[in-house]
């Protein structure tokens, strides 16, 4: 193979993955680390990577404190409501007490901030423009690249265009980092990155469920197509526990181009009629509440406090309409679009971040002030940064965790030396941009001190290890080469399967198996069995799977990555006996959440060694005390 | 949608090649103009449109649910800090206009040099605070919220 290997050496910090949690972690750690070593490795170019690429209009975690607008325990309650119970409360107030100063360095380096000035100011300042209780609108096409910059200011180096396919492990110490391997999608070349931590930035993933869209329209996702699930791919394959990842999420979006919703409920105030222009939501409560129990589910409580319905339940809801044969489900926008300024916030909000719903409308000619939209539920998607919380184990905060959630450093999986950030890090839901940049923030001011401690003395990384990686992550292309000549022409084999051929085998297997859409989002022990089984000999055939040039290498990693994913949340799921998240997903054997046997967290470790996966519950803390000081305000 | 790129406008420049998320926008070698390669993982983002020189790239929506006959085309002046689209209907109904800035400040003037400004004391490496903090929170000196400060406990159990 005519590959060249390219080492870096001694890096203090390596930035795995540079969207918003890994710029935040690369901007931040050169304060603490000022003459450390900090490098990124990014699969895109970070000035459009991750899931902010596109931009957005809203940032969707701000506390707004310094206005008295709310505290950090607020906005533990409303992520712990809307969550069903299920957050790592310590870690979702560590990074709710830090969001605002991120947003405000923003606001600083020239993000425009939409400004309310018809709220009175505060400290000689206007509020920010709400566009609910905890998001503030935007022109944010170009927050990316401009978050992007600072972490520009504040690295080393940074290796854009480089697949990391694995972390390296140390071996004079066991269950320790020591760097990460890949290869550049453009040379081809191998790289290799020995540091002393990791902060693992990369992404959720998209495109392990079977999307609802065919075609070429497959690209058309919720989550971005490029968010590879590489932040799970990686960390199970180091042995790092997961939490939660059966908390996959579904979406109610407009139909086919998944264009976002919240601008529309939370400021343009939309709302939601069925097929034949009926409220649709509040006759399936009932039977949910039996499901669910009352503390979860109180419509009326609900109505008198402000207290929200979970995201999870109102999907329920259009998930039964729909079913009831009163689809399709419609935005009512015929209303709030007469006035012309709320109409061109509805486009601009699209166009600062899901352009593709604004084709699709041209497309279709849908103007939502003559017709009101359908929506839909999409695929699933396992995540941790949106409202759901998918991801590794990792330390809280020593201030604030309990012992079970603390091992030393904020923010340190069960791997030593190895950090999250964003998707990356499970128990918390609703981070949404910038509570992802802060979860960046945190790593790479406990990573230094990680260092700094002394923790990270004698790394060895033999040339075995380094070399074998490097036969692993060239192999399929070995097997293109040695399988093509058998056959004519085309991308039929009987010796290996392309990357797009796995993927569709695997998107098949999550939907039918592990709850799809097309399966209206049920399963059951027993199908969670057989899917397992399926699983087993697809990572038999993945060893098999076959790249004809680099961008196909890529492509056959991505999916690997999306398979040890998926195998997670197929053990996280059969695991949690019980219906947590009606409208995320059901089990068929235990539609019934059950607070007894469940209220707890679900942690799962692969082994590296035998990839037997071992399964257990941990406590779940709460904030007590946090009793809402204030009437909750509709803004 | 997908992305395609017009043979007359494409010089080959590579901008696309270097900015697209999804490794699908590539140079043919033997017309040495781009195309997009993998329409099916193309999320019309729309970043090799704004990086494009020559206005060379534009979308059409995928073939799956999307009628022919629409455009919706931009242009992204960083140097002007604006951003402008033109949404065009199939039925020619609708043509709109939008503006929107994209920065506040001079393109890239705003993010600190952070190895230029001083070290962190002893007290701020052991403190909870971050670069900034904690003036950056409330834009006051009052410290980060702590469970004490705000009267919290953590405890095990079940809570609603």
């Amino acid at each position: 193979m005519g590959y060249k290997t390219i080492i870096e050496d001694d890096i203090d910090i390596l930035v795995a993955g540079a969207g918003l949690g890994g710029t935040g972690a690369a901007f931040e750690a050169r304060y603490w680390g000022q003459n450390k070593k900090i490098v990124i490795a990014e699969k895109a170019n970070i000035d459009r990577s991750g899931a902010v690429a596109q931009g957005l209009y809203a940032i969707n975690c701000y506390m707004g404190t310094r206005f008295g607008e709310n505290n950090p325990e607020d906005h533990v309650r409303y992520a712990r409501i809307d969550l069903m119970g299920m957050v790592r409360e310590d870690l979702a107030f560590d990074m709710a007490r830090h969001v605002d100063s991120a947003v405000h360095q923003f606001e600083e380096w020239g993000l425009p901030i939409m400004i309310n000035e018809k709220k009175d100011k505060v400290g000689g300042k206007h509020p920010y423009m709400r566009e609910g209780r905890w998001q503030i609108m935007i022109h944010g096409e170009s927050y990316k690249p401009i978050v992007a910059e600072a972490a520009r200011k504040s690295a080393d180096k940074i290796f854009n265009r480089i697949c990391v396919t694995h972390l390296l492990m140390d071996e004079a110490k066991e269950n320790r980092v020591a760097g990460a391997v890949g290869f550049n999608v453009r040379t081809g070349n191998y790289h290799v990155f020995k540091s002393k931590t990791v902060i693992c930035g990369a992404g959720g993933a998209s495109n392990i469920f079977k999307p609802r869209s065919v075609g070429e329209g497959a690209g058309r996702v919720w989550y971005a197509p490029w968010s590879s699930g590489s932040a799970y791919g990686l960390m199970i394959e180091a042995g790092a526990k997961m939490t939660q990842m059966e908390n996959r999420i579904v979406l109610a979006r407009f139909k086919d181009g998944y264009g976002p919703v919240g601008a529309y409920f939370l400021h343009l105030k939309t709302y939601t009629q069925n097929a034949y222009g009926e409220e649709y939501e509040s006759k399936w409560f009932p039977a949910l509440q039996e499901m669910v129990g009352k503390e979860y589910l109180d419509p009326e409580v609900s109505h008198r406090t402000h207290r929200p319905i979970p995201t999870c339940l109102r999907n329920h809801a259009i998930i039964n309409e729909v079913n009831a044969g009163r689809g399709p489900i419609h935005m009512v926008t015929m209303e709030a679009f007469q006035d012309p300024h709320l109409e061109e916030i509805g486009w601009h909000n699209f166009l600062g971040m899901t352009v593709g719903q604004a084709v699709l409308w041209a497309a279709t000619d849908v103007d939502p002030k003559y017709e009101n939209p359908e929506l839909t539920t999409s695929e699933p998607y396992v995540m941790g940064s949106h409202a759901t919380g998918c991801g590794a184990w990792c330390s809280g905060p020593e201030d604030v965790s309990p012992d079970e959630y603390f091992w030393g450093y904020n923010r340190m999986t069960t791997v030593e030396g190895l950090f999250g950030a964003g998707d990356a890090v499970g128990g918390t839901p609703h981070a949404f941009s910038s509570g992802s940049f802060t979860e960046g923030r945190l790593a790479a001011k406990a990573a230094c001190k990680y260092i700094d401690d002394g923790k990270a003395e004698g790394i060895k990384v033999s040339d075995a290890q380094i070399q074998r990686r490097k036969e692993e992550i060239y192999k399929p292309m070995e097997t293109y080469t040695v399988g093509r000549n058998e056959i004519v022409a085309g991308s039929v084999n009987p010796n290996y399967i392309n990357p797009r051929q796995g993927l569709d085998r695997l998107q098949k297997l999550m939907d039918e198996y592990c709850g799809g859409f097309g399966v209206n989002y049920m399963t059951n022990d027993k199908l969670l069995k057989i899917g397992l089984k399926k699983m087993a000999i697809l990572g038999e055939d993945l060893e098999k799977v076959a790249a004809s040039d680099i961008h196909e290498l890529l492509r056959a990693w991505e999916l690997k990555h999306r398979f040890l994913t998926s195998e997670s949340v197929f053990h996280h799921t059969l695991f949690r006996k019980e219906t947590r998240w009606p409208g995320y997903y059901y089990r068929g054997d235990a539609m019934k959440l059950d607070d007894q046997n469940w209220h707890v967290l679900t942690v799962s470790r692969r082994d590296p060694k035998t990839g037997e996966y071992t399964m257990e519950k941990a406590p779940l803390y709460h904030l007590v005390g946090d009793v809402e000081k204030k009437p909750a305000e509709e803004h | 949608m997908p992305t395609f790129v017009y043979m007359t406008r494409c010089d080959g420049c590579g901008q696309c090649v270097d900015i697209c998320p999804s490794d699908i926008m590539h140079i043919d070698k033997g017309l040495r103009r781009a195309y997009n390669i993998e329409p099916s993982m193309c999320w019309e983002c729309y970043s090799c449109v704004k990086a494009c020189p020559h206005n060379a790239i534009d979308v059409r929506g995928y073939a799956d649910f999307a009628p022919l006959g629409h455009s919706v085309r931009v242009n992204r002046d960083e140097e002007k800090g604006i951003i402008s689209w033109r949404i065009k209907f199939r039925n020619g109904k609708k043509d709109m206009d939008l503006l929107a800035p994209i920065t506040t400040v001079p393109w890239g003037s705003g993010q600190p040099e952070l190895k230029n400004v001083p070290a962190p004391g002893n007290d701020h490496v052991a403190s909870q605070h971050l670069y900034n903090e904690p003036k950056y929170i409330r834009m006051d000196e009052a410290p980060v919220h702590t469970l004490e400060s705000n009267g919290l406990e953590i405890k095990e159990g079940v809570q609603y």
